[in-house]
């Protein structure tokens, strides 16, 4: 799979080719990670909680978004959409039934993949440029059915939720909720690293190259593109039940089509076609807001600029898109291999001869 | 009859826009996400311009279109030649984040605040009576106006000039329409101006009737089924797609509930894109191409 960084490291069996995790270096430096991760909590400030509990929670978002758009190729604006259908599932099921979580969980889930299946129907006949519009009308439906709702019930401006909780003992504190939150993004991780290894992700990567020859090759194009959209579309719903859980709150509001374009901007910030992308690109955008807003202060023009704060992270944010756009369309993770290139070359890196690519 | 009369504003309203949408996929094979943000742009291009020029309405509402025009190519110029050969998403996002960061500037420059165009140039929006029991708004019955002459130019500009030929050439092939010496670029960044120009006239005329306010985007964004569904790249087929539009948004608002009005064009279009996902008259090997 991927390519050996050590040097004196061989491969000799078909097992470590396709091992998560190949040489002792890595393991180790997992594992350091790992710990990182755990310790955190008890030393980090409320805000900077808070902050690690909407990253891992976007992680699982974008990852689920970076399986369908970055590895089998499928075109999606309609991510918001199937957020707000696992968070309204949740919610709905709450209000109307009193639902624990474990029940609106799996809800969320099921409604996830049939929205998903409904997603994908499209994409067996359409492509690029088409499927990313008929998902962006689906996102519209899925909104409108959620509004209709809304007024219909008299929750006009918004249900709210309770934490979850098993007996006595509910999620509330900000250091619960990053271990429940972290355990889930560990898991979809992991989920996913083990299926793009499988049979499945390999099929997804092939109709992303070319769906004719993947075809010849025996896949069922069909069938992998229906997948995608499934296994994306359950992350995704569980993601907005945890969403709605978190927040406390579920409305039609907080799932715009901004919120599309952010988790489509981690996909492409953080590099395409790559687990460690989507987590990268969901870090920078998640903190993006808080790093403008730092910049402001740093210069003095918080003062200037208080009541248009918001505008400023807009037009920041669309400019980074941009700019990641035209000059590093690998995005982050693009930057983080040639880092990792040249500390290992270095100091004896050569340059290419001239036109050598 | 005043059903109708509705109809006939809001399918001129969806037509006026969704054309740019049809000029630059036409063209260009981009669809661009930005018009309503460039469409909200060219409003604000009048309501700057009529502040500037008090008392020239007339000089006002040039200079604005001109504005319009100018802006369109410098999209191309900064942006958008850069994204060429580019994958489709890449360009349409790129079209997305532009959107994004012209929304965020507009609000830095003009603020939040409705702001009313007409009011500044010194014109009032008249309500004028057709038949027995329907009005129109004069600025309605400006934007049916403008439609049908828009939509008349482009098609003379299209079939008649020498640039319009060549613009159609470079939308069938632009390798060979490169090779017989049409420059690419110029086509596309005429594309890019024209669209924002019918773009911004059509923003124009919407802040005029109801005001300038960040709502306008959604309209843009409802349009653009109307240019899908009378097929993407097709000027015709844009002007039929919109009054489908325009006639089932008006009737289901009308008849069966408000809340519809922003899904409505997007279930036409769903359906269309389940039917004959190449639109009314569009081409139908486009679909491959994309």
């Amino acid at each position: 799979m991927s390519v050996p960084r050590a040097s004196g490291y061989f491969r000799t069996r078909y097992e470590r080719d396709f091992a998560l995790l190949d040489t002792r270096t890595r393991k180790a430096s997992l594992a350091a990670f790992a710990v990182m991760l755990v310790v955190y909590p008890f030393f980090a400030g409320p805000l900077a909680m808070d902050l690690a509990n909407q990253v891992l929670l976007g992680a699982i978002g974008a990852i689920a978004l970076m399986l369908l758009t970055g590895y089998a190729g499928q075109i999606s604006l309609g991510h918001a959409g199937l957020l707000a259908a696992g968070a309204f599932a949740t919610g709905i099921l709450y209000k109307e039934l009193g639902a624990p979580f474990w029940v609106t969980l799996p809800a969320s889930a099921m409604v996830g993949a049939a929205l998903g299946l409904i997603f994908g129907l499209p994409s067996l006949r359409l492509r690029g440029l088409y499927l990313a519009v008929s998902t962006l009308a689906l996102h519209f439906i899925v909104i409108y059915l959620g509004s209709e709702y809304e007024t219909k019930r008299g929750f006009s401006t918004g249900i709210l939720i309770d934490p979850p909780g098993i007996g006595e003992w509910t999620v509330y504190d900000p250091r619960a909720w990053y271990f429940v939150l972290l355990i889930a993004a560990a898991a979809t991780v992991l989920f996913s690293l083990n299926l793009l290894r499988s049979k499945t992700g390999r099929a997804w990567r092939a109709i992303h190259g070319r769906e004719a020859v993947a075809g010849a090759l025996g896949i069922s194009v069909h069938r992998a593109k229906l997948t995608a959209f499934v296994v994306s579309s359950v992350l995704t719903s569980v993601a907005g039940c945890l969403f709605a859980y978190f927040r406390g709150f579920v409305s039609v509001e907080a799932f715009s089509l901004f919120l599309t374009i952010q988790y489509v901007a981690m996909v492409i910030i953080g590099g395409m076609g790559s687990i460690l992308g989507a987590i990268l690109g969901t870090v920078f955008v998640t903190l993006f807001p808080y790093f403008i807003e730092w910049l402001m202060d740093a210069f003095g023009l918080t003062d200037a600029l208080s009541s248009v704060v918001f505008a400023v992270n807009y037009s920041a944010f669309g400019l980074a898109m941009v700019l990641f756009l035209v000059f590093e369309p690998q995005g982050l993770v693009g930057i983080w291999r040639r880092m990792q290139a040249w500390l290992l070359l270095w100091p004896f890196k050569q340059k290419p001869l001239a036109g050598a690519k | 009859m005043q059903l109708a009369v509705n109809i006939a504003v809001l399918a001129s309203i969806y037509a006026l826009i969704s054309c740019g949408y049809v000029l630059i996929y036409r063209v260009s094979r981009v669809l661009s996400l930005a018009h309503g943000e460039l469409m909200m742009l060219g409003a604000y291009g009048l309501y700057a311009t009529a502040s500037l020029f008090s008392g020239q309405p007339l000089v006002a509402v040039a200079a604005a279109l001109a504005l319009s025009l100018l802006v369109g190519v410098l999209v191309y110029v900064a942006l958008m030649w850069r994204m060429t050969g580019e994958s489709v998403l890449a360009a349409v996002l790129a079209t997305i984040a532009l959107g994004i960061l012209l929304r965020g500037a507009m609000i830095l420059m003009f603020g939040t605040q409705t702001r009313h165009p007409l009011e500044e140039l010194g014109w009032t929006n008249a309500s004028i009576e057709v038949g027995d029991d329907a009005r129109i708004s004069g600025v309605g019955l400006a934007l049916v106006l403008a439609t049908t002459v828009c939509y008349g130019l482009l098609f003379a500009f299209l079939r008649m000039t020498r640039w319009g030929i060549r613009m159609r050439a470079a939308g069938q092939n632009p390798l060979l329409a490169a090779q017989r010496g049409i420059g690419l670029h110029v086509i596309y960044a005429l594309a890019w101006g024209l669209a924002t120009l019918t773009g911004g006239l059509a923003g124009m005329l919407i802040a005029s009737d109801a005001g300038l306010e960040s709502t306008m985007v959604v309209i843009g964004l409802k349009a653009f089924p109307a240019a899908l569904v009378g097929g993407l790249d097709s000027l015709a087929g844009a002007l039929l797609g919109s009054l489908v539009i325009a006639t089932a948004e008006v009737l289901m608002v009308y008849y069966v509930d408000p809340l519809l009005s922003d899904v409505v064009p997007f279930f036409i279009l769903l359906a269309m894109l389940v039917v004959r996902p190449w639109g009314f008259f569009g081409s139908r090997e486009e679909l491959d191409r994309v």
